[in-house]
């Protein structure tokens, strides 16, 4: 499952960081227990096949990288060169790695900064009564659909120094425009960027829609009899009654750029993205790790990039998305 | 401004008609679809020009139009087996998903038992491991199983890193059955399966299609697992298939170009079927 994709399917994982990790334990079912050996026959025939995946493909995995991830291993056999924490060490020390941690934090910042206004706007335009607006939202969205190895093989097909777009500006007398969009780089990270935001800001729309359709109108309606403008509505109701959405989207957005891998493997390749500037800590474990055969320095790189993450996301729910759980902002507007 | 927001107001009966909205709004909305759908139409458009077109002017239109390009992609088979890879993938992967995922959350909505907490709190942290973070060592667990190059490999961890997010989204759906119904039915003698066939199910079917959406996408679109666990190309699903086969011929830019244009067909073909299922189960899910 590809970084962003599991995006999509995650919305429920910041519900459940919402409530401050109350909801991991179930409101209680008021029914009698019926814990006879039949009842338990059928919970272990039930539970079980999907405990069993899941324990041996999710939960096994990561705990083994705990474990690989101190010994220098080819990966044939059991690992019995132990280095304790050397790997990591080397990793922290790596510069090749320093940069990719870098990049990793400009596209988290550039993301939140190029895609949330962009999106809001859009969001906010076409939350308006205009025609053809469901073919809009369709539209939008497409770029979305498309997996990231053929966004990425036909935008490098665009951006080749030879390919359409320098052909376009070309054509319409901007040829002085013309650059080198992947290897440059200066350039190569606002090309990722662009690329980013016009595959992702679909999903952030839909969602930004989503959320402002859950705000009643008779708000806005009261506020335009008392003579706000649409701006001052937009800005002193609309925006800080999305607010809880727009947190959402922006703990989806970090999360998905601190892992991001596919479109810059794909556009750049694991040797070339390093020099363009555009390398991921994805992309240097996948490089160090497995392409190279060191799979203790990979699982020792998994290890680093998962606790980045969740570290990330424990600082993000303990300070930005705990408002939501005292509601806040929601609370107050239905109290209003 | 304000008035059309104002006038929107549905004080009368008589339905209003659409307003039509500022220039503004549709100008803006025309740029925003062009700059959407402008580099999808060029791949479509190049893969009609050959490459002597391309290279003398990367971005004309078609002259005169060239068919061979997708013609020599679509009789060709590799196209049709990553196609068939995919699908066989994404269908085992939906399937396995909405059949385990069930039977889970089945038990978690509607059963009462020592761990049940536990049980859920487990699954749910599936959704702090994505699977990027786990790809090393899940290679190493398929490895181990003897299930590299097949796509057994796949769909299993695939099967088991979308289980979090099926089982967060239908446990309330389960659950949404009234405890009074349930008793009822099982005093006229219905069992618990009975039950799950008869009433649950059928209630939670929005549930089940949009979390089968959800795992076909994700399997469909999946790069990062295939890269690791397939090797052999005739195992390739599509968007390995379609690496491969633009670093293979990349002399052939126009051919690649239609390669692309044409595995891009089958996801939107899926999207425009099932648009409002998948906007409304994000929309669910955000405002859940």
């Amino acid at each position: 499952m590809s970084v962003r994709e599991s995006a999509v399917a995650r919305p429920p994982q910041t519900d459940l960081l919402a409530s401050g990790g109350s909801a991991v334990s179930l409101p209680p079912t008021p029914r009698k227990a019926r814990a006879g050996w039949r009842g338990r026959l059928e919970i272990g025939l039930l539970v079980g096949p999907a405990l069993v995946m899941f324990l041996g493909f999710v939960i096994f995995p990561v705990v083994m990288a705990a474990y690989y991830g101190f010994f220098s291993w080819q990966g044939f056999g059991v690992p019995t060169q132990f280095v304790g924490l050397r790997n990591y060490i080397t990793i922290l020390e790596d510069p090749t790695f320093q940069q990719a941690l870098w990049h990793n934090v400009l596209i988290v910042v550039l993301s939140l900064v190029l895609q949330g206004p962009a999106a809001i706007l859009l969001a906010l335009l076409l939350n308006r009564k205009l025609r053809g607006q469901s073919l809009i939202r369709v539209l939008i969205f497409v770029p979305y659909v498309i997996s990231e190895v053929v966004v990425g093989t036909g935008w490098s097909l665009i951006l080749a120094t030879n390919g359409g777009l320098n052909g376009f500006l070309n054509d319409i007398g901007l040829g002085a425009l013309a650059q080198d969009w992947l290897a440059d780089p200066n350039i190569a990270i606002w090309t990722l960027m662009f690329i980013i935001t016009w595959k992702y800001i679909g999903f952030a729309v839909i969602l930004f829609l989503a959320g402002l359709q859950g705000i009643p109108e008779e708000l806005s309606e009261a506020a335009a009899i008392d003579g706000a403008s649409w701006w001052q509505i937009q800005r002193r109701i609309t925006l800080p009654l999305l607010g809880p959405t727009l947190r959402i989207w922006a703990f989806l957005s970090i999360i998905g750029s601190l892992q991001l891998f596919d479109l810059v493997y794909i556009i750049w390749g694991q040797y070339v993205s390093s020099t363009a500037g555009t390398s991921t800590m994805a992309i240097y474990m996948v490089t160090n790790g497995r392409n190279s055969g060191n799979y203790g320095y990979g699982n020792a790189v998994a290890v680093v990039l998962f606790l980045i993450s969740l570290i990330v996301a424990l600082v993000y729910q303990r300070f930005v998305l705990r408002r939501d759980t005292e509601g806040a902002i929601t609370g107050e507007g239905k109290k209003r | 401004m304000t008035a059309t927001t104002a006038g929107s107001r549905p004080t009368h009966r008589e339905r209003q008609p659409i307003r039509w909205g500022t220039p503004v709004a549709y100008v803006v909305a025309a740029i925003v679809i062009l700059l959407m759908l402008a580099p999808v139409a060029f791949i479509i458009l190049s893969g009609f020009r050959t490459n002597s077109q391309i290279t003398t002017n990367p971005a004309g239109f078609p002259n005169p139009w060239e068919v061979g390009n997708y013609l020599a992609v679509l009789t060709g088979d590799i196209f049709w087996r990553e196609v068939l890879n995919s699908l066989i993938a994404g269908l085992a992967t939906t399937a396995g998903v909405v059949i385990l995922g069930l039977m889970a959350s089945y038990v978690l909505a509607r059963y009462k038992f020592k761990g049940r907490g536990a049980l859920y709190a487990t699954f749910a942290a599936g959704l702090m491991f994505p699977m990027t973070v786990a790809i090393t060592p899940l290679y190493i667990v398929v490895k181990n199983l003897g299930l590299m190059n097949s796509l057994t490999g796949v769909i299993l961890p695939q099967i088991a890193f979308a289980l979090p997010t099926t089982i967060i989204i239908l446990v309330p759906f389960l659950k949404a059955i009234p405890d009074e119904i349930q008793e009822a039915a099982f005093m006229d003698g219905c069992s618990r399966i009975g039950f799950f066939w008869r009433m649950v199910l059928p209630l939670a079917t929005p549930g089940v299609i949009t979390t089968g959406i959800l795992a076909f996408i994700g399997s469909w679109n999946s790069y990062l697992l295939p890269l690791f666990i397939l090797n052999d190309e005739a195992m390739f699903t599509l968007p390995l298939g379609v690496q491969a086969f633009s670093s293979q011929y990349s002399v052939d830019t126009a051919r690649v170009l239609a390669f692309t244009a044409l595995s891009m067909i089958p996801a939107l073909i899926f999207f425009s079927v099932f648009e409002r299922r998948i906007v409304g189960g994000l929309t669910g899910a955000v405002k859940g």
